[in-house]
């Protein structure tokens, strides 16, 4: 296509786009973001391509590889238009089926469908209880179109927000407009986009940069990535339309190195985006001159904090640095520079197409629109959820999730990445904004949301986030390099059995220091994990340090199993399986486990046949005296009782 | 220049604008202590022992003095209880790796370190490193590691070059004598000054 001069060249190139597609034409989609990519979404892409050409229905079917749906762990995911019959894990000897039944004989296949508990199956994607309770307007996009053409993105009205700026709006009606839509900053803080952009603009500077964090490095979340991924256009058209309003040529997006996929599509998206006029020097026409460039991060977590983030674009170490100059004045080679993340950016041209009214009428009083959650954990269906601010713990983990997995209860919630807190079943109705999670103790920030069950230790889980940022802290200032490395090795010593009265009154004590006196975010917010869980679980705390009793059986120096002489059968399965050889025993001789060779591995536990469950876990308890080597068991293999 | 009005401890303080809250104590003579601030050195706003509390229009934070400019009408209290609450964990903490700090320690009443201590008699306030680089402009000495695992260690080809020869200026700019100790042979990662200074006098 021809370069885009103006406004109207935008909207009939969309007109032809549109006019060369068939809405009725059947179209198999198959996800092949990340997750999907994992479970094998190449070679069923690979069978659907060979399939289609060898029953002749290459001019009669499209097939397209689309972004993550977010129903990652049932990929990979395959949706056929114009019905959308949605099918989950797909495998490559499942194609031929889809081809003949579905494609050709428009027959659903039942196995490949979502099951619900009742065992009724659900053929359309908006009908699957993860699906349908969401309000998908940033992501929704994700599932329909081929991140690599940008014609698909057009297609869908991509690209009019811009032209709507560019031609009908001034940059102050822009900066207006997200500031009356109170657009929150979705990468951690909540503060005001429009507010900062307002910062920006305003400060003097001939050069001024516009910047998209995309350095996601919490544990378990992979919204961000998925939308560059899987949408790269939507972040790009919000960071041209913020350029515009700031007064901006120059912009950055900061992205992982360990995200290849989403720097390869951002990179097809930017020449793509260049080619057609809407990036580089006068785009569409109307004189706005922007470009971007990609720089890649380098593995550390503290470069997605703000100041580090700069620091690191200008070629230096990624450490933070004092923000009393916020860098919105003072960033990037000392100009302003405005910095939002992917999400936050993908929200824009939302706004601009549909008037701050309707974004305003979505969320809570102070967190307006939708944010995406890494819903993962223990809960039974896993992926990115959007939802409308405000919507309930309950009904994200419970409605949108599917409760608990294998019937166990629920224990607590990790919200806001490592440095999030835990959240326990009583607060399970807190309505999510950035306002209520920060005062219950924890925070929204990117959008993490680990579920925990019953068999979760919270000391352990304080212990691992601390390790995390322990290991991520810059270590450039005192509170947090040596404040969270005692903190690291007090929870070490809790959760080793070695604890003392006082320990949990001396973690609250660094805490309140880390978070008081920490040069960045990330030190400010390393205590909550432990501050949550002295606040919320403090009985387990008691329990390792008192009691020397971990009361969800994790902590290996605080457990012991032993085998029950009454209900051995002398089966031999623990001996076989046993990786330490800590088992003795022998035909029809009572099992033992060696306490002293033991390692706690879990392995008898686990092959211990239910029917028998010989093998007990205990905790705080001495190991009970067992009868000595030799003694005949008492009950026969396979009688059941 | 117009100047700025604010109170330090009780005290009306006239300063310059542009300057930070702890120059414009240092001026009025009230004492704020500090691990990393070096007059000739860009603040850097590391060791957090500069911490004050400020209250603006009736609300109250607490900064780090050595990077805060000061404003009109600012308050600042330069030992309130928050602020020697801080500085008295923070001391603590420095103590677990540099014992050379325990009469600042007792004067903040630790007496009985609580830490797992691993001494390294370096505190980490890069005094060394930003000196070296900003007054001399050698580059020799550096970071290096993140996190607990940082460290500070010679750049063997800086060193190498001889720069270092009649310089030693890092020496007395230790503020736990490591530097200078260390010449005695304990290592520095790898290379020890006196290993760097033999070598270059060889060449």
């Amino acid at each position: 296509m021809a370069r885009l001069k103006s406004a109207a060249d935008l909207e009939q190139a969309r007109q032809k786009i549109l006019s060369k597609r068939d809405p009725t034409k059947p179209c198999v989609t198959i996800c092949s973001g990340t997750g999907c990519h994992a479970l094998g979404s190449d070679k069923v892409y690979e069978a659907l391509v060979s399939e289609i050409s060898k029953n002749g229905l290459r001019r009669r079917v499209d097939l397209r590889r689309t972004g993550c749906h977010g129903f990652c762990e049932r990929g990979p995911i395959i949706v056929i238009f114009p019905d959308e019959i949605c099918y989950l894990g797909v495998k490559p000897e499942d194609v031929p089926e889809i081809i003949s039944a579905t494609l050709s004989g428009n027959r659903p296949i039942d196995r490949l469908l979502y099951e619900d508990g009742d065992g009724k199956k659900i053929a359309h994607e908006g009908e699957i209880p993860f699906y349908k309770y969401q309000r998908r307007m940033v992501f929704g996009s994700n599932r329909l179109i081929d991140p690599t053409n940008i014609d698909d993105y057009i297609a869908l009205g991509g690209y009019s927000a811009l032209g709507k700026v560019l031609f009908e709006m001034s940059p102050e009606e822009v900066l207006d407009t997200v500031k009356r839509a109170n657009l929150r900053g979705r990468g951690g803080g909540g503060f005001p986009a429009g507010d900062k952009w307002e910062t920006t603009r305003n400060t003097p500077g001939d050069i001024k940069y516009v910047i998209v964090n995309a350095d996601e490095g919490d544990p378990g979340a992979f919204m961000d990535r998925s939308l560059l991924e899987g949408n790269p256009h939507s972040v790009l058209e919000g960071l041209i339309i913020g350029a515009y309003a700031i007064g901006s040529h120059e912009g950055f997006v900061y992205v992982r190195q360990e995200y290849p996929l989403a720097v390869n599509n951002l990179s097809l998206a930017l020449s793509q985006a260049r080619k057609y006029g809407l990036l580089g020097k006068n785009i569409l026409g109307s004189g706005f001159d922007f470009d971007v460039t990609i720089h890649r991060g380098a593995g550390a977590f503290i470069s997605g904090e703000s100041s580090a983030l700069m620091t690191a674009i200008e070629g230096m170490v990624g450490e933070p640095r004092p923000k009393y100059i916020r860098t919105a004045v003072s960033g990037v080679w000392e100009r302003p520079s405005n910095l939002n993340n992917v999400e936050t950016w993908a929200n824009v041209p939302l706004i601009i197409n549909r008037g701050t009214d309707w974004f305003t009428s979505i969320g809570t009083d102070g967190s307006k629109g939708t944010k995406i959650f890494s819903l993962v954990g223990k809960v039974k269906n896993t992926g990115l959820v959007e939802v409308p601010m405000g919507m309930t713990l309950r009904e994200i983990i419970y409605t949108i999730g599917g409760g608990i997995r294998q019937g166990r209860k629920f224990k607590a919630v990790q919200t806001g990445g490592p440095s999030g807190g835990c959240l326990p079943e009583s607060l399970i109705d807190l309505p999510v904004d950035f306002d209520e999670l920060t005062k219950a103790g924890s925070m929204m920030g990117s959008g993490g949301m680990i579920v925990m069950d019953e068999d979760t230790c919270m000391v352990d889980v304080a212990r691992y986030f601390l390790h995390f940022l322990a290991d991520e802290s810059c270590g450039k200032c005192v509170p947090c390099r040596a404040g969270l490395e005692q903190m690291v090795s007090i929870l070490d010593r809790i959760c080793e059995g070695e604890g003392e009265t006082g320990d949990i009154e001396l973690l609250e004590e660094i805490s309140e220091v880390v978070r008081d006196a920490s040069l960045c975010a990330l030190g400010q917010t390393a205590p909550n994990p432990v501050l949550s869980t002295t606040k919320y679980f403090r009985d387990e705390y008691e329990a390792h340090i008192e009691g020397k009793r971990c009361p969800a059986g994790v902590c290996k120096a605080l457990i012991s199993y032993y085998i029950d002489p009454d209900k051995c059968t002398a089966c031999g399965i623990c001996l076989r399986d046993c990786p330490v050889e800590a088992i003795s025993g022998g035909k029809n001789l009572v099992h033992i486990i060696d306490q002293e060779k033991c390692t706690k591995c879990s392995t008898c536990f686990e092959v211990c046949p239910t029917r028998f469950s010989a093998v007990v876990k205990i905790s705080g308890e001495p190991v009970p005296v067992v009868p000595p080597l030799g003694t005949k068991v008492a009950r026969k293999k396979g009688k059941q009782e | 220049m117009k100047k700025v009005r604010l109170n330090i401890d009780g005290k009306d303080v006239e300063a310059k604008r542009g300057m930070t809250i702890l120059e414009a104590a240092r001026d009025a003579g009230i004492h704020i202590p500090t691990l990393c601030y070096h007059e000739k050195l860009a603040p850097y706003g590391a060791c957090r022992f500069c911490t004050v509390e400020m209250s603006k229009n009736g609300k109250s934070r607490l900064v780090t003095s050595c990077v805060y400019n000061v404003e009109d009408g600012l308050v600042i209290k330069t030992d309130s209880p928050r602020v020697i609450k801080i500085r008295k964990i923070l001391v603590e903490l420095m103590l677990a790796s540099a014992p050379v700090l325990s009469e600042l320690a007792s004067q903040y009443g630790v007496d009985k370190p609580r830490f797992k201590s691993e001494v390294t008699q370096c505190i980490l306030c890069g005094l060394c490193v930003r000196y070296c680089a900003e007054v001399k402009g050698a580059n020799a000495i550096t970071f290096v590691g993140r996190g607990v695992n940082r460290r500070i260690a010679f750049v063997d080809e800086v060193v190498s070059t001889g720069v270092c020869m009649d310089c030693r200026e890092c020496f007395g700019i230790c503020p736990t004598g490591k530097i200078p100790r260390e010449t005695d042979g304990a290592s520095f990662e790898g290379i020890t000054v006196q290993d760097v200074l033999a070598r270059t006098q060889s060449r």
